[in-house]
């Protein structure tokens, strides 16, 4: 193990073993590492900023963040989505400081500088509309189409999933997110396949946790290592669809021949998910008849649609897309995005999804099932805060600093996939190639690469040339024993 | 089902059983003893006699508290029960998960056990209409476990009891948490 601890590092990445599959805890704990992620990492990625559900009419906004930085998504009068800088450009007041609303101008309240997302007022929504005493303090001369809310260059509406990047030169969101789109695809889609055909629940979680915001991220990555122990408690009570004794994610005692055997998939581009398009998980048996028989009615119409199309059923997650919106794309099916706020410190929001057209009874049953699931009241969720927070915090120490951690799971038994600059872990449940790949991408973005650069080394995934490698010299011997 | 309406914010009492003043007294230390005898039962986490106090009709409410308009207070501050999300909205069935969890034993949130005292404050009758009686109030949870990890719960609180022979059952149970962003990192006890 060479990682060199000598702090502060020139490079992040040096930090990082993958082949060794160490991982110093610098990088978790550490102010100068975490003022880096700010700078090169956030304002650089694809992030989820809300859902189109949340700003269904003109003039409706919700107040979400990107990075260290506070935005507005908001609808303008015709329609369109727009992500503006929550920062009036006067002197910097928090022009709106509700959750949601509706409005066609925000008013900043120190100096009532506004700014309108009305087209017949402005050009571009969140221009500069009102200055007091325009003409007298600036004789007139100040070019309001210069100081209008900062607005967010790059939205991505996908199927109601919001996506925001500050920078003009990052890849277009289909070439962010790559073959990972199919994960997308079914926490969008309805239950029934029925494109987009998803709204979220009014109201999001939000709640601070003592944690750095990377144990978020991984968790949900791929750690499905951490079930049966952290989660042990909410097992035992069993508070899935089944009812007792049945599964929390809701899972058949009998998938036998339906599925093809779960494996993790892992994306050269960071993403990763807990499990393969192939792992075709049909809904569950509810402990009531009706709702099983309209998720199997579902189930069966989705099947129809995704064959027809040549799609596997598989993709439910839990995801991460990189760097750090997880999801979970089956039972729940929610969003969760893990905002920075210092290296021990992260806000942590969850939206919940529902199918547009599920009738009262589904619906009623989901919005249970999620509350006593998800979120700080959660009896999932509670488990994971408890290791996070003290995870961080018991790796803060001098001497607990001077020890990575391991990151050796089915190391060099990753397994090929037919999507692309993808491999598979080689078991179910074990495997940290997901995270493995993970700390890579985010090295690579942290130690401050161009865009160019980045989409250069993501180009190749040399973890299949290794697989390839493998295979060449197992036949090989097979050969020689021949 | 309750009879009481669960209304926020009434301010006068609305006696419709007629009760004497003498009587109002009394029935209010009566079911203040009841409500604190109830917090010492969780904070002891006695659990399995503390569900005993609930009705089969129990219902458990924490909305999601936002940031929102003066004007627009009434209408949208809170998440609405029964169809948004909130950090509780829950029959007395998910209240007995909740118990069963924190008794296995490996709760990793609740093990080592956190140190709670349940405050109640304020209380006041706002309704009679015997054998149901609503009494509004304030609570203040404070939790501590392992060393410094410290959180203080604080907001409106409003109960419907029960008569139950001797004693009171709770049947409806609404807490109005005084925090949008939640800063506990988790609601593994009861509020
Ligand atoms: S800070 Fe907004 S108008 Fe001055
Ligand atoms: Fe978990």
């Amino acid at each position: 193990m060479t990682i060199d601890q000598s702090l502060p590092s020139q490079r992040v990445s040096d930090l990082i073993d993958i082949t060794a599959g160490e991982i110093s805890r610098e990088i978790f704990v550490d102010e100068a590492i975490h003022k880096q992620e700010l700078e090169n990492l956030f304002p650089r990625a694809w992030l989820f900023v809300g859902h189109a559900s949340q700003v269904p009419n003109p003039g409706d906004y919700f107040s979400s963040w990107m990075g260290s930085d506070p935005v507005l998504l908001t609808r303008d009068d015709r329609g369109e989505i727009y992500v503006l800088l929550n920062s009036c450009r006067h002197r910097g007041m928090k022009v709106c400081r509700y959750d949601e609303g509706n409005t066609m101008q925000f008013t900043c309240p120190y100096h009532a500088w506004s700014y309108s997302i009305d087209g017949s007022l402005v050009d571009v929504p969140g221009d500069l509309h009102g200055v007091p005493h325009l003409k007298s303090a600036y004789q007139g001369q100040l070019e309001k189409a210069k100081w209008g809310l900062v607005r967010c260059p790059r939205v991505h509406n996908y199927k109601g999933l919001v996506f925001a990047t500050w920078d003009e030169q990052a890849p277009d969101f289909l070439d962010y997110v790559g073959d990972f789109h199919w994960w997308l695809d079914n926490l969008a889609d309805a239950f029934d396949g029925t494109e987009g055909g998803t709204e979220v629940f009014h109201g999001v979680l939000k709640w601070r946790i003592k944690s750095n915001w990377k144990f978020v991220s991984e968790n949900f990555l791929g750690d499905t290592y951490h079930g049966a122990s952290t989660h042990a408690s909410v097992e035992a009570v069993g508070i899935g669809p089944g009812g007792k004794g049945k599964r929390r994610h809701g899972e058949r005692q009998n998938q036998g021949g339906f599925s093809k055997g779960r494996m993790k998939t892992s994306f050269r581009l960071g993403h990763g998910a807990s499990d393969n398009l192939d792992y075709e998980l049909p809904y569950p048996e509810f402990a009531e008849p009706e709702l099983t028989e309209y998720f199997e009615h579902a189930w069966n119409k989705r099947a129809e649609k995704l064959r027809a199309e040549g799609r596997p059923l598989g993709g439910r997650g839990p995801a991460t897309m990189f760097p750090n919106m997880s999801f979970a794309a089956g039972f729940p099916r929610s969003i969760l995005v893990a905002h920075p706020i210092s290296p021990t410190e992260t806000e942590v929001w969850r939206w919940f999804l529902v199918d547009k057209d599920a009738p009262d009874f589904v619906r009623e049953w989901l919005r249970q099932y999620y509350m006593r699931y998800g979120g700080p009241a959660g009896m999932t969720e509670q488990d994971d805060m408890e290791n996070w927070d003290y995870a961080t915090n018991a790796s803060r120490g001098v001497v607990a600093r001077r020890y990575p951690y391991n990151y050796q799971q089915g190391l060099d038994r990753e397994q090929p996939s037919e999507l692309d600059r993808a491999v598979h872990s080689d078991h179910a449940i074990a495997g940290e190639v997901n995270a493995r790949a993970f700390y890579r991408r985010w090295a690579e973005y942290v130690d401050n690469l161009s865009q160019q650069e980045l989409t250069e080394r993501a180009q190749v995934d040399e973890r299949i040339d290794r697989i390839k490698e493998r295979q060449a010299k197992s036949a090989a011997e097979l050969e020689g024993q021949a | 089902m309750s009879t009481l309406t669960h209304e926020q914010g009434k301010p006068q009492l609305v006696n419709e059983s007629g009760l004497s003043k003498p009587q109002l007294r009394e029935l209010l230390a009566d079911v203040s003893d009841f409500l604190y005898r109830e917090a010492d039962l969780l904070d002891e986490r006695r659990y399995t006699e503390w569900l005993e106090l609930l009705d089969d009709d129990y219902r458990y409410s924490v909305p999601l508290r936002m940031n929102v308009p003066f004007a627009d207070v009434a209408d949208n501050e809170n998440t609405k029960l029964g169809a948004e999300v909130c950090w509780f909205d829950e029959p007395k069935s998910t209240v007995e998960f909740r118990v069963t969890q924190l008794m296995t034993g490996v709760h990793w949130a609740e093990e080592p056990v956190s140190r709670v005292s349940h405050l109640l404050t304020n209380l006041r009758l706002t309704r009679v209409d015997l054998p149901e009686v609503e009494i509004s109030g304030r609570f203040l949870v404070y939790r501590n476990r392992v060393s410094d990890e410290t959180d203080i719960l604080v907001g409106r609180r409003r109960d419907v009891l029960r008569r139950a022979g001797d004693d009171w059952k709770v049947v409806r149970r609404t807490l109005l948490l005084d925090q949008s962003v939640l800063l506990a990192k988790n609601l593994s006890i009861f509020i």
